[in-house]
């Protein structure tokens, strides 16, 4: 599947050390936070506890640098939802990527994802995540409910539910998202470009 | 007949008598030795009175009411205040529900009931001369100022001489051939203090019949406990005697079981500040936020104190000084001789399991605790009360739940047990079990072993009518769990409660992580976890394949 290539640069030096720290919190909020609900027993549960606070603050505090740094780039634009290609793009992946057919996206520095990356992403970015986070506040700052006045809204059982639906779904995620980082110009490109910013894409028929 | 008494006594007496120098005890007075007192220091800096040079008290008190009027001389108010106390009244209405409560009319499920037994219960009671239910409870000359006073551990009161302690040598119990010396009531008197955890635990350990039976967190172990045994009575360290906590006013003892606070929603107790709260409560000094603010851990363990009182996770097991408590007592099987006579029989740690004149027993040490919420509100089945025959009556239900915004999460000795009920009023039935000191009754059950003699006996007595058919009944009662607090290391750690088998297993209306979640959502989650590894493995797997094919 690896026709003729050329590379072009699409990440930067901020993004990639964004994606690989959120990359690393957030498989270790998985592994603690799925220890707190009882899965598995590797900490023990108040060392469990309290990495998982730790790390929730450290990727809120990461985000918060992310979020500045998307507004005041413009990149928050790669994130735009679009319908176009989507069809070609999910063609591609039931068939043209076995009969090593040509990557109907390009990737450019000006749009770096897929039109399905730029769904997905988007969804983890407005659904997903907030889901977390909204709920893993409502745990955080239990202890204030009945100062806030929130008691009257809220129960344990209801913000444990949406954490771990929103847990689940960013687990879901996760496993995808691993897996098609396989799926570019050749099974590391994408890999590659993520910690070089480097990616290898398909030459261009017509430049 | 006598000499089946003393069985019954015996008991009693052993552990009134365990933590008297054995010595007098088994030879009489002839091998008491006189205590020196404190030194002039010592006292000079506990109290600006030295008893010893009170006129009043240079007497040789033929009697206890005679120490008490002599100290009555000075305390002019306190046999006023004394006479108004549940010590004294042995009764007090809850104004909740309106029950009438006190030992003279709760029937519990241990030695069951006071009535017609008081010359043996009196033991325990503030008086002298409880000997029956006409006893006059507006005589203060009949205060026992020395039962809680005494600072020697030398003043005992005995079961059968109503509320009296010895005041001669005398054969006790009687017909068992043993002496037990008569109490130098001037030299009490002249060393008497501010109450102590022996004076208070004269009674209050020895309760049920004997050390440790009847509460499990408390017994003769805390009279000078060690750190790990209660971290506030330690006795090398913060050394709190039960009056640091159950702050007194005018005699009238705050901290009540009939009155429990389950939830305390007043952080600490300000001096000058007016507050009638309960000031036995943790939160009475430690606060609404007992832990450090500092960490990430202890500020989450403050955020448990909305739901979990601090006994649950500062009390691990009660019975934890090494005196097992009685855990199950079964009446029913009371009676049986062997011989014509009574026997007992032991278990393995040596203590009875079985006597003729109480039924079957167990005793468990280090027990853990069962776990239940409590708000405060407590109701008893009481005489003429429907028992439920087909379950378990329980002879007191504290109230509580998740959701009313009182209650919290506590630990509790849950008592079992079997006793009478009459078959057809359906109610608890008061055996006539004790008789006074050198009396004999054949209806007593204690003397006679006839159910049929001592229900009778004992209905008539309160009054109540009896047509002779009885049976057992199961019955519950509840203990909340507060004393033996250990140090903060020997605390429950959280996975002993965040997990599927932890100790709130059974306590419903919270969500907890780690023990709880929602079956069908796990479920779903996992199934798409796996549906997607497995769907990229098999994509991949087909690459791999296509490509090599390719090749």
């Amino acid at each position: 599947m690896s026709g003729p290539s050329t590379k072009i640069y699409v990440f930067k030096v901020f993004e990639r050390f964004w994606h690989w720290s959120q990359a690393g919190l957030i498989i270790f909020l998985l592994l603690t936070g799925f220890e707190i609900h009882g899965v598995y027993e590797n900490f023990g549960f108040k060392t469990a506890v309290h990495h998982h606070i730790v790390a929730a603050w450290t990727l809120v505090g990461l985000w918060v640098f992310a979020i500045f740094w998307h507004l005041t780039s413009g990149e928050w634009k790669q994130y735009i939802p679009t319908l176009k290609k989507v069809d070609a793009m999910i063609k591609f992946y039931l068939t043209g990527i076995f009969t090593n057919a040509p990557h109907p996206f390009r990737a450019t520095t000006l749009k770096k994802h897929n039109p399905l990356q730029r769904l997905a992403y988007l969804g983890v970015l407005l659904f997903i995540s907030p889901m977390i986070w909204i709920s893993g506040w409502c745990y955080i700052f239990y202890g204030n409910w009945k100062a806030w006045g929130w008691d009257q809204y809220l129960s344990l059982e209801w913000v444990a539910f949406f954490h771990t639906m929103a847990a689940f779904m960013m687990l879901v995620f996760l496993i995808a998202h691993l897996y098609l980082t396989t799926a570019g110009h050749t099974p590391t490109s994408h890999i590659k470009a993520m910690l070089t910013g480097w990616e290898e894409v398909d030459a261009e028929e017509t430049p | 007949m006598a000499t089946l008494t003393v069985a019954g006594t015996l008991a009693l007496w052993n552990a009134a008598a365990s933590d008297a120098p054995a010595a007098e005890a088994k030879d009489g007075p002839a091998a008491v030795q006189k205590r020196q007192p404190d030194s002039l220091e010592l006292r000079a800096a506990r109290t600006t009175a030295d008893h010893g040079k009170f006129e009043a008290l240079q007497q040789d008190f033929k009697s206890g009411p005679e120490v008490t009027k002599a100290c009555l001389s000075c305390h002019t108010e306190a046999g006023k205040q004394l006479l108004k106390t549940k010590h004294w009244q042995w009764e007090w209405r809850n104004p909740e529900n309106n029950q009438l409560l006190g030992k003279r009319h709760v029937i519990n499920n241990f030695c069951t009931a006071t009535a017609s037994n008081e010359a043996f219960c009196a033991a325990c009671h503030i008086g002298y001369g409880m000997k029956d239910k006409n006893f006059d409870f507006t005589n203060e000359e009949n205060v026992d100022c020395l039962v809680c006073h005494d600072t020697t551990g030398d003043y005992k009161k005995l079961p059968g001489l109503a509320g009296h302690p010895a005041y001669q040598q005398m054969e006790y119990p009687p017909k068992s051939g043993r002496q037990v010396p008569g109490v130098d009531l001037q030299d009490i008197a002249q060393r008497v203090g501010v109450t102590t955890r022996a004076s208070c635990g004269a009674c209050h350990f020895l309760g049920g019949g004997g050390d440790a039976v009847k509460h499990g967190d408390l017994d003769t172990s805390l009279k000078n406990p060690k750190r790990y045994l209660d971290v506030h009575m330690d006795a090398n360290g913060l050394n709190f005697s039960c009056g640091t906590c159950h702050a007194t006013e005018g005699h009238n003892i705050p901290g009540s079981r009939y009155t429990p606070t389950g939830k305390d929603a007043v952080a600490h107790h300000i001096r000058g500040k007016v507050d009638s709260s309960n000031p036995t409560t943790c939160q009475s000094c430690h606060g609404l936020k007992p832990h450090s603010d500092d960490s990430i851990i202890t500020a989450k363990l403050n955020e448990h104190t909305d739901k979990i009182a601090c006994q649950t996770c500062h009390i691990p097991q009660f019975a934890r000084g090494g005196k097992p408590t009685k855990m199950t007592w079964d009446w029913s099987t009371a009676g049986r001789l062997k011989d014509g006579k009574p026997f007992k029989l032991k278990d393995s740690a040596g203590h009875d399991s079985y006597a003729t004149i109480k039924g079957s027993f167990t005793y468990e040490a280090d027990v853990i605790p069962e776990y239940q919420w409590i708000n405060g509100k407590v109701k008893y089945t009481l005489l003429g009360d429907p028992v439920n025959t087909d379950g378990v009556t329980e002879i007191n239900h504290y109230f509580g739940s998740a959701e009313d915004g009182l209650s919290r999460i506590w630990p509790v000795k849950v008592f079992r047990g079997k006793q009478p009920y009459d078959l057809e009023t359906k109610s608890l039935l008061v055996p006539h079990t004790a008789v006074a000191y050198g009396e004999s009754d054949s209806s007593a059950f204690w003397t006679n072993f006839k159910w049929e003699a001592a229900l009778k006996a004992g209905s008539d007595y309160v009054g109540r009518p009896f047509g002779g058919k009885f049976d057992f009944v199961a019955t519950s009662m509840t203990w909340p769990i507060t004393h033996m607090v250990a140090p903060k290391e020997d605390a429950l750690s959280c996975t002993q409660c965040h997990s599927k088998s932890g100790r709130l297993q059974g306590v419903s209306g919270i969500y907890m992580p780690g023990r709880d979640s929602t079956g069908w959502l796990d479920a779903i989650g996992w199934l798409a976890a796996l549906g997607t590894l497995i769907g990229v493995l098999g994509h991949g797997a087909l690459r791999i394949y296509m490509a090599r094919k390719a090749g």
